[in-house]
């Protein structure tokens, strides 16, 4: 608890995106002039021509180098000002490296301001207002200004008009700070001053002292309104000069250097090119002096020497014009840097153009092969995890990286393997071993089939220089743990996503605990959770179990694993955050009240079905799909879990035009969607799918199925958590009709794989496109899921027919906004995954779809979905919980099965 | 007493949910229609705000089981009470009629609750602004970003008719909430500013409250927390807070932050935890009541309450929990820099 009473200054504070604060220490804020249409003839010419995609990366560049606000101005006689002011700045705001900063809304028409104002959410800069037209228009301007909450430049200008000498131009400040503050009720920290910088050097004599009296007035408004800003068009001051860049920004330099110690705050100058003081020519730099600040000058002598100078280096920069075939070689000016930066800049920016002939070349260059990996390969890819690890790259890109190097490796792997053939001729000790990089086993467990995660930890992990062993799906303890030690690796790597390989994992921990074995453990996968490595594997094996949240973390728990230093301390605080985790999970267990299941079981939703009437399906028994021309399920398909699955977190689209990951966002959706397009037009993919529906009714937690006279028995589970006054504990089978009632009700159930993925898949591994790989898997998943979506809607519209109107869009689909479930078992609802056995019968999917399920229970092919239909418009998802022992044991005698086979099964929702 | 002087001495508790209450009630379509409704041409039911015309005497009653968990301040039941967002339901032309319908709800309530505690403290009903179905800072179609469904305008339009509702009805303060794109936000701070300047009248007290959606820490606009505040501090609000999207556990640390550069007073209603695999709420009241005793220790707030799926018994549990603590006190404006 802190007693401190919190101060705020008064400073002038803006926002983008993201908030700018003009502090003292800030020095001297850059505003980009370039997008401005009266200054840039680039930006005039493609706001002209509607190029407006183009002129934003005018404004990119102005952020690039380094812009703090952005100027906006289409003040032009040819343009709708309005409209373009409005078009720009809403195309804008949708590209956040740009809307980061603060805007500065530039026009000489409040009618462009006004419209510019409407389009920024940030805290936005109005440039500029004046006392032109006399005190009634400013303070109604400022007031329209005040309620969009904008700070505001006030130009010196008055009624008479524009000041030019210092004296002027603090009147008129001094006036209009009087009017804002005390009239309108401006915070003084929000008024900025434009005093004015006008053309030095033009020839005319009374032009001489311009700068010298903006440099002056700054000072003077400064000391007399301390809290208010300076600021101002620095290119005017060197108007005199166009043409010749290089004395420009030497002036401009000189200027601001002088202008800044004076008080001055913000300038609008051309971010791109500001030249240091220091770094200006010492005689070009003295020339500008005189100049600017009117000295030696009583004879204009200043200024001609600086035109002497200026024509002598305009003549010798005559050949220095740049054209698009000069942006074009600057762009491949990194093919002449050493081979060893062509190496790393392509590895991080993922091209693989030229990765074969600098590879070759490098291979000469070093003594062995194996050098060229070790030296510039390693050295690459460091640079890569470290941009990774600084969220500067993401995982797309990383795994285009990866990609780059292993094209690099392939190149040199006859000539290693060569070389090794020719030592062991000459070495005596074949034997000798050298200890390489640290190797780490990868594994889905017994009973899983599910990769794309395991597959991007191991494409990460690779480009962090360690030797990754990936033993695949499926795979039994013992055969991890005998490749573990056969392959003497260093760290071993689980990874699930069903809930059964949550057991699985704590069977294998105890098996290395049971074998005496010390190597650290690794846990990842979307069931696995720090709460249950915690609370249930790591009890089971000393040596270190790590649950990793993703790809991205993998690095430094491995790198901490492998570090001598480290390891004892990083396993240390592991280990007693784990503790802490077991026993606040201790304690909480017993807060959380449950109900015995025969209560449970009375307070039951209640349905009134009296008024029933169950739609009849279009058929009863099962039916088997399939679709070849998998175009039809595009509109189905939910892209975000696509990128979750590439650790991009967001909702789609708005992931596309995300400030941070935006870029990474669309790029791989562009990837994803051509890859999308070859698969339906080669047809590459199948999708098989088997439905059926059967005359269903209730008794308790079992629902009877009866086709022809044929029965089959389902059984669900209840919640059991105490639930608050009305309020009931769900369960499914109270979304059917009871038997009591006599009435026909339905239940359906649905089954659907994508076939066909193997060989592109090994296509792809052989060409070392991890890439392409895992975006073919995770669009696997989409269509699976997009698959079920589709025959779901089907079901409700045709099918079975029960909801023949709805109209939904695709964004209602993705948030369940239809009528009925379908809930899968082993999902929440109904986590009981050996009811798969009974709804692969019934629609004999195996047959129809040539799904299989495993040990496990997981479905093989891993991108299938399966689940129940249910129809009753009160039905809903609900999560089971925890359920108590005597359901358990009630569950077991309805199922016929032993207590201890149920247990099993039910392990992760038994309190 | 006023808000201002109540507040000075302790921290103020706004209610909790109104959508997760009505949804205890089970209401049907025809619920929902009421008599006057009864042939309406579209679906009306999940149009809450709806209720305040059609079955007053529920939201009363939701607005008095919060006054009698404690809450200070309620919240009338508008957040889409605009043209805008009743278009939805062809509803738009009883915009007007439905916030003052809302601002007579509460002040039922508060009227009843009255009778009953003669000695209670005073009571305000905060005139409840939502987002809006329709945002201004983000194009609903990806291949054109430019594109706006919904123009600055017609936006400050919507809000005004709300606020004169609003004001109409009998507010005490003007509560805009849930902003995820702080340009509406703006538009809604010029629609007040703007209404009472013509009207001439004195402003109601202002309480704004934004939603950072995720870790983060971001609006769902994309602003970070400081230049969403940077962003709305023009409308010189009595105070500043977040609420919504996140549970009190996520919002920590953005509250904590908020306390350090807000010049006014701070709120905080955080949802009952994030939402399980179901999409429920299942944070139990005791839970989220610790999480808001920490941060007004901590000296992060002024208001507190809950939103997504809190009820009376969070309600009441913050209020028990943070009742003898210190408020956040103002900080001071230095007058130089």
């Amino acid at each position: 608890m802190s007693d401190e009473t919190i101060h705020i200054k008064p400073y002038l504070r803006l926002a983008g995106l993201e908030p700018l604060v003009i502090r003292p220490e800030t020095n001297f804020v850059n505003v980009g002039e370039r997008t401005n249409v009266t200054g840039s003839k680039k930006f005039a010419r493609l706001i002209k021509e509607n190029k407006y995609e183009e002129a934003l990366s005018v404004a990119r560049q102005q952020v690039e180098s380094g812009a703090q606000v952005i100027d906006v101005n289409m003040d032009d006689a040819l343009l709708e000002g309005v409209k373009a002011m409005t078009t720009f700045l809403n195309l804008m705001q949708s590209e956040p490296d740009i809307s980061r900063i603060p805007v500065m809304i530039d026009s000489s028409k409040f009618e462009i301001i006004e419209a510019g104002l409407k389009c920024v959410q940030g805290k936005c800069i109005v440039n500029s207002i004046s006392m032109k037209e006399g005190e009634a228009k400013f303070i109604e301007q400022a007031h329209i200004c005040k309620a969009y909450g904008a700070a505001v430049i006030v130009m010196a200008f008055d009624e008479v008009g524009q000041a030019d000498t210092k004296d002027r131009k603090i009147e008129i400040c001094e006036r209009a700070y009087k009017i804002l503050v005390e009239q309108v009720g401006f915070d003084p920290q929000d008024i900025i001053f434009d005093p004015n910088i006008f053309a030095v050097a033009t020839g005319i004599e009374e032009h001489s002292n311009y700068a010298v009296d903006f440099i002056e007035a700054t000072r003077v408004i400064k000391q007399k309104m301390p809290l208010a800003k300076v600021s101002g068009g620095v290119s005017n001051v060197s108007f005199s000069f166009r043409g010749n860049e290089a004395v420009r920004e030497a002036i401009h330099a000189v200027f601001l250097y002088h202008a800044i110690k004076a008080g001055m705050d913000m300038g609008i100058v051309n971010a791109g090119q500001l030249v240091v003081y220091d770094e200006i020519d010492p005689v070009l730099r003295n020339l500008c002096e005189d100049v600017i600040l009117n000295k030696n000058n009583d004879t204009n002598q200043a200024t001609e020497a600086l035109i002497q100078y200026a024509d002598n280096i305009k003549a010798s920069g005559e050949n220095a014009g740049q054209s698009s075939e000069e942006a074009n070689k600057l762009k491949l000016a990194w093919r002449n840097d050493t081979v060893e930066k062509r190496l790393a800049h392509s590895l991080i920016n993922g091209i693989t153009d030229f990765i074969d002939e600098d590879t070759e070349e490098a291979r000469l260059k070093y003594s062995a092969p194996l050098e060229v990996i070790e030296g510039p390969l390693m050295a690459g890819m460091n640079q890569v995890g470290d941009l990774f690890g600084a969220g500067k790259m993401f995982l797309p890109q990383v795994v285009k990286s990866a990609r780059v190097m292993k094209k690099s490796v392939a190149v040199l792997t006859p000539y290693i393997e060569a070389e090794k053939e020719r030592l062991k001729l000459v070495s005596a000790n074949p034997g000798a071993k050298t200890k390489g990089p640290a190797k780490i086993l990868l594994a889905t467990v017994k009973g899983d089939v599910h990769d794309i995660g395991k597959n991007i930890v191991g494409v990460v992990l690779g480009c962090n220089g360690y030797e990754i062993i990936d033993i695949g799906v499926m795979v039994p303890a013992d055969k991890i743990l005998a490749e573990a030690v056969k392959q003497d690796v260093d760290i071993i790597g689980l990874s699930g996503l069903i809930t059964p390989s949550l057991d699985e994992m704590v069977h294998i921990a105890k098996e290395m605990k049971r074998r005496g074995m010390n190597i650290p453990l690794m846990i990842g996968g979307a069931t696995t959770s720090r709460m249950h490595t915690a609370v249930k594997i790591a009890p089971e094996y000393g040596d270190g179990v790590i649950h990793v949240l993703d790809a991205s973390r993998s690095v430094t728990v491995a790198s901490s694993l492998l570090n001598k230093e480290q390891k004892t301390a990083f396993l240390g605080n592991i280990e007693k955050e784990y503790v802490q985790l077991k026993s606040d999970f201790d304690n909480k267990k017993t807060v959380k009240q449950s109900t015995p299941y025969v209560e449970a079981l009375k307070n039951k939703m209640s349905i009134d079905w009296s008024k029933f009437e169950a739609a009849t399906p279009s058929f009863t028994g099962n039916q088997a799909i399939e679709i070849n021309d998998l175009s039809v399920l595009v509109d189905y398909i939910d892209w975000k879990p696509f990128f979750i699955a590439w650790e991009l977190h967001g909702n789609f689209p708005a992931i596309l035009t995300d400030e941070k990951v935006g870029e990474v966002a669309s790029k791989l959706f562009a990837d994803a969607n051509a890859l999308l397009q070859t698969i339906i037009k080669e047809k590459w993919l199948t999708a098989k799918g088997a439905i059926g529906f059967w005359e269903a009714s209730a008794q308790g937690d079992d629902v009877t199925l009866n086709h022809n006279g044929e029965k089959t028995q389902l059984h669900f589970l209840r919640q059991q958590a105490k639930k608050a006054e009305g309020q009931p504990n769900f369960s499914l089978a109270d979304f059917i009709c009871p038997s009591t009632e006599n009435k026909k009700d339905y239940l359906g159930a649905f089954a659907v794989t994508i076939h066909g993925i193997e060989k592109h898949i090994k296509a792809f591994e052989d060409n070392l496109d991890d890439y392409n790989k895992i975006i073919l898997q995770a669009l696997a998943d989409r269509f699976a899921e997009a698959f079920a979506e589709y025959l779901h809607a089907k079901t409700r519209k045709e099918f079975w027919g029960y909801a023949k109107e709805e109209q939904l869009g695709n964004e209602e689909l993705i948030k369940e906004n239809y009528v009925g479930i379908r809930p899968a078992p082993g999902y929440p609802a109904c986590p009981d995954h050996t009811e798969k056995y009974t709804l692969f019968n019934l629609l004999e999917a195996e047959k129809h779809t040539g799904i299989t399920l495993t040990e496990s229970l997981a479905m093989y092919p891993a991108s299938s979905v399966c689940g129940w239909y249910f129809a009753n418009p009160q039905s809903q998802y609900f999560g089971l919980g925890k359920i108590q022992q005597d359901q358990v044991e009630d569950y077991a005698k309805r199922k016929n099965q032993s207590l201890e086979y149920i247990t099993r099964w039910l392990q992760p929702v038994i309190e | 007493m006023s808000i201002q002087e109540n507040l000075k001495k302790r921290i103020l508790i706004i209610d909790g949910a109104m959508g997760t209450m009505i949804q205890r009630h089970k209401l049907t379509e025809s619920d929902y229609r009421g008599t006057r409704f009864a042939n309406w041409p579209s679906d009306v039911k999940g149009n809450n705000d709806l209720l305040c015309i059609t079955q007053p005497a529920i939201v009363a009653g939701i607005h008095l089981q919060y006054l009698e968990a404690g809450a200070d301040i309620i919240e009338t039941n508008t957040f889409s009470s605009t043209s805008i967002a009743m278009a939805d339901y062809d509803m738009q032309d009883l915009a007007y009629e439905l916030n003052v319908a809302a601002a007579k709800c509460a002040r039922e309530a508060i009227t009843q609750y009255k009778s009953k505690h003669p000695n209670a403290t005073e009571k305000y009903i905060a005139g409840a602004i939502g987002p809006l179905n329709k945002t201004l800072s983000l194009s609903p179609d990806v291949n054109n970003p430019g594109f706006r469904a919904v123009t600055f305008d017609e936006v400050v339009m919507a809000y005004t008719e709300q606020i004169r509702g609003l004001v109409d009805g009998g507010v005490d303060v003007i509560l805009i909430e849930t902003i995820f794109d702080t340009l509406n936000a703006k538009a809604a701070i010029f629609a007040i500013k703007e209404y009472f300047r013509k009207l001439g009248k004195p402003e109601l007290p202002i309480m704004i409250s934004g939603t950072i959606t995720d870790a983060s820490g971001r609006t769902l606009s994309g602003q970070t927390l400081e230049a969403f505040y940077t962003s709305v501090a023009h409308a010189k609000p009595l105070s500043v807070g977040l609420n919504c999207a996140l549970g009190a556990q996520e919002m920590r640390s953005h509250i904590e932050e908020l306390a350090q550069i807000a010049t006014c007073y701070t709120s905080a209603y955080p949802n009952a935890g994030l939402p399980n695999a179901m999409g429920e709420y299942d944070e139990a009241p005791h839970q989220t009541a610790h999480f808001i005793e920490e941060w007004a220790k901590n000296k992060f707030v002024n208001i507190v309450g809950g939103c997504c799926g809190t009820t009376p018994d969070h309600i009441k549990h913050i209020a028990d929990n943070v009742k003898n603590i210190t408020p956040r006190s103002l900080p001071i404006l230095d007058p130089t820099i």
